[in-house]
């Protein structure tokens, strides 16, 4: 079974820790960077797609409704997309809250 | 057979780089460069190597296309000194962790302000933690031999490190010395082409370099210690070779004239030279002084260093840097550290002596073992002196 990151050891590593496996970024979770998490009122969404294009990360995607809603799994807080909104969908709220 | 040559030692190094066949070089020209990158630039220049020249703005760049070029797989050279090695500074990290073989040869040269180009080894000790190989030259023939050689060891699968080949700026670099020239069958004999095991490839896409979080950077670092730690004993193998291609044999610590000897001097770099006539003429008075000369900085020789201390009384370690506040010279501060578990460790005195290039003479070797018992008596806590120094 492949081990977790976490439990590889140091002989477990390539020479100078090069990654053989393209695009493994995407296995890697920045969403536990966030302290803020974006929260929407699709009702005034006019699906402009800004707020994708602005999101630092480029997490944000359509939803099955064609809203556009960012991925919590990378998505780290930042609030880009809800200060860039034009008709101010979206809300940043404490993760806590 | 080859032959032998008078040449300045910046243009043997050049040639020696040419012999090993490098597929690029990427180097700044501007002071405090030496004629090392400029005859590779005239080499190239003139259809004598099939190579890619890259002259860039700044060390800083010049470190980083090399990081570019070696993660190729193309075997890569570039030269520096002084200021220049301290500009490559954070790359020279990256070139180690990343596990790439690059070969540099590298001017020992003081470092501002106040302004000095002169020879000494300053620049060399601030980059003591980086993580390559370091070996440092004593004369011309060994800068040219250990410039050829060190693409055996940086190439070898088992070490991988990149490697500097140090030599004393002005000393070594600007003077014209007999050199033995190998043919050139001999070096591609010596260092065949090799193929980096993990090269950048569209085919069979790598990152190199990634972002490594808490929970694997230790893992790493360990991986990488452990990598340099074993490669002391690839670097003697090949070494060895080299020995039995070239006649001349290298290895991490130097011993001269040190049977019984009371006193040892150890030096490193081109003091070697002064400091063996130095010691003949001692032993010619009678005097029961030798001398050891480190030349592998890195992995630094533990057992090699105790081994050949064996059981001398006075030892005496002559630095061409200074750490500001600290332990003095710091080859001194690393060799006292090496022999403090020893049960008869010698008394283990240093001097800071040369800095900016200023000259050390016979007399002044000779003035360094009437001082050390001087020194070594007085309990002080760092038993060093900046010597010669005008009070």
């Amino acid at each position: 079974m492949k081990k977790l990151e976490n439990e590889l050891t140091w002989k477990d590593l390539e020479i100078g820790c090069i990654v053989t496996e393209p695009g493994s970024t995407r296995e890697y979770r920045t969403g536990d960077w966030r302290s803020q998490r974006p929260t929407y009122d699709f009702k005034k969404c006019i699906k402009c797609g800004l707020c994708s294009i602005y999101c630092p990360e480029g997490c944000i995607g359509q939803n099955a409704e064609g809203y556009f809603q960012s991925n919590l799994f990378w998505c780290k807080g930042c609030g880009i997309c809800s200060k860039e909104c034009p008709t101010k969908v979206i809300s940043m709220v404490n993760e806590e809250a | 057979m080859g032959k032998r040559v008078g040449i300045e030692v910046s243009l043997a190094i050049a040639e020696a780089a040419k012999m090993a066949d490098v597929d690029v070089i990427a180097a700044y020209p501007i002071t405090p460069q030496t004629h090392i990158v400029e005859h590779m630039a005239e080499i190239v220049a003139n259809g004598d190597l099939d190579a890619e020249y890259i002259p860039v703005e700044s060390e800083h760049s010049a470190m980083s296309a090399c990081l570019g070029s070696s993660a190729t797989g193309a075997r890569t050279f570039t030269a520096t000194a002084g200021q220049g090695l301290e500009l490559m500074h954070e790359v020279l990290y990256v070139a180690s962790a990343m596990r790439l073989p690059i070969v540099m040869a590298v001017a020992n040269r003081a470092l501002s302000s106040p302004l000095n180009v002169w020879g000494d080894q300053s620049d060399l000790m601030a980059v003591r933690d980086v993580g390559w190989i370091q070996i440092i030259c004593e004369n011309g023939q060994e800068a040219f031999d250990h410039t050829i050689c060190s693409f055996r060891i940086a190439e070898d699968n088992r070490v991988l490190l990149p490697v500097m080949v140090h030599c004393d700026g002005f000393y070594l670099t600007h003077v014209v010395e007999p050199i033995e020239f190998p043919t050139q069958e001999e070096v591609t004999n010596f260092i065949p082409k090799f193929k980096y095991p993990l090269p950048l490839d569209t085919s069979k896409p790598v990152s190199m370099g990634c972002f490594a979080p808490t929970f694997i950077y230790t893992e790493a670092k360990k991986a990488q210690e452990v990598n340099i730690l074993n490669s002391k004993k690839i670097i003697q193998e090949h070494w060895d070779a080299f020995g039995k291609a070239f006649g001349r044999y290298y290895h991490p610590v130097e011993s001269y004239r040190t049977e019984g000897a009371k006193t040892l001097l150890l030096t490193l770099g081109s003091f070697g030279e002064t400091a063996m006539t130095a010691v003949d003429k001692m032993r010619d008075e009678g005097k029961s002084v030798g001398l050891l000369k480190l030349r592998l900085w890195r992995p630094f020789p533990y057992q090699e260093l105790r081994k050949a201390v064996g059981n001398a009384e006075n030892l005496i370690v002559v630095d061409r840097a200074l750490s500001f506040g600290g332990c003095g010279g710091p080859a001194y501060s690393e060799v006292r550290s090496a022999l403090y578990s020893e049960k008869n460790h010698p008394k283990v005195v240093g001097f800071v002596a040369g800095l900016g290039g200023r000259d050390i003479t016979v007399t002044e070797f000779e003035n360094m073992v009437k001082r050390a018992p001087q020194i070594a008596n007085t309990g002080a806590e760092n038993e060093y002196e900046m010597f010669g120094v005008r009070e």
